[in-house]
């Protein structure tokens, strides 16, 4: 990879997959911990965008960017409603920690 | 190396530093703001690949909505991190494994020059006064339907999150309409058959 020309498509495409592995690792170190889960969602959903406007840039294509818009606003729903769920699970059992939430296992 | 050369450099490795600062905080509000800066590094990038709406919603509606609402909910909610953080070190193994293994993957099948697949080299954005514009003329024309959609995802999410966390106060009195309706004379009344005393003349 030469560091002086001009970013081609593929360096935008290996740092979207750089931002998704830094997610999963994310979510494999912090498996506990609903909140830092949620803010590893949300890295995904980054590096996912970031490909798509990368591939809308390069080719000339604004469906890329069509679909980042419709991204942002699921992800923003999705963000408020996994809040929600977390608010009324540290009401109810007072801890966010996954392996609190056993009541079904059996 | 030109300045823009040097700036993808130079967002790209704040953007990465700042992702990883978000998986490994000790303290979740670090977290939040340092996902605020991944945020806004995203954005400068969709700003120099020419998508400046999109970069505008990210800051916009992305950091100053979703992360605030973090941010609150963080706050709010007194959490003891440190006991969640014990088995850490014993994850890092394997996370990291997985995670270069996830890495160097995406990183051959995305490098194109690898598989023999051939990549549009240089950045050809759509030339359409504006992006807003080029943006605006496609979603109120072809994607109109997913446009109505998301509108409906929004109102579902907002009429979720509300039920969900809604507490009643049991002391409130309310009227229940349906309740009132329903009653029968029975219920209310109830008619006794008393002999009338007689007075002691």
């Amino acid at each position: 990879m030469s560091f002086a020309s001009l970013p081609t498509l593929s360096h935008y495409l290996v740092l979207g997959a750089i931002l998704f592995a830094i997610s999963i690792v994310g979510i494999f170190l912090n498996r506990r911990n609903v909140i830092i889960l949620l803010m590893a969602i949300e890295l995904m959903l980054l590096a996912v965008n970031m490909n798509f406007i990368a591939f809308s840039s390069f080719m000339g294509d604004m469906a890329g960017q069509v679909f980042v818009f419709f991204i942002l606003t699921v992800a923003a729903a999705e963000s408020a409603i996994g809040l929600a769920i977390l608010v009324l699970l540290f009401r109810n059992i007072g801890s966010i920690d996954v392996e609190d939430i056993d009541h079904l296992k059996g | 190396m030109s300045f823009q050369t040097a700036l993808f450099w130079f967002f790209s490795a704040i953007l990465v530093f700042a992702a990883l600062r978000v998986v490994i905080s000790r303290n979740p509000v670090h977290a939040v703001l340092w996902l605020v800066l991944a945020f806004f590094t995203a954005a400068a990038h969709w700003l120099m690949l020419q998508a400046e709406f999109l970069a505008i919603v990210l800051v916009l509606v992305y950091v100053g909505a979703v992360m605030v609402l973090f941010l609150f909910v963080v706050m709010m909610l007194d959490v003891n991190f440190d006991a969640l953080r014990k088995q850490f070190r014993s994850y890092v193994p394997v996370g990291a494994t997985v995670g270069i293994l996830v890495l160097i993957e995406m990183a051959l099948t995305l490098w194109g020059g690898r598989l023999g697949v051939t990549l549009p080299s240089g950045a050809n954005p759509v030339d359409a006064g504006s992006n807003t514009k080029a943006l605006g003329s496609l979603v109120y024309t072809e994607y109109v339907y997913p446009f109505e959609l998301a509108a409906v995802i929004l109102l579902v999410a907002i009429i979720a999150a509300i039920a969900l966390t809604h507490r009643k106060r049991s002391k409130t009195k309310y009227q229940n309409p349906a309740e009132q309706v329903k009653v029968r004379a029975r219920d209310r009344l109830r008619v006794l058959n008393l002999p009338s005393e007689k007075k002691e003349t």
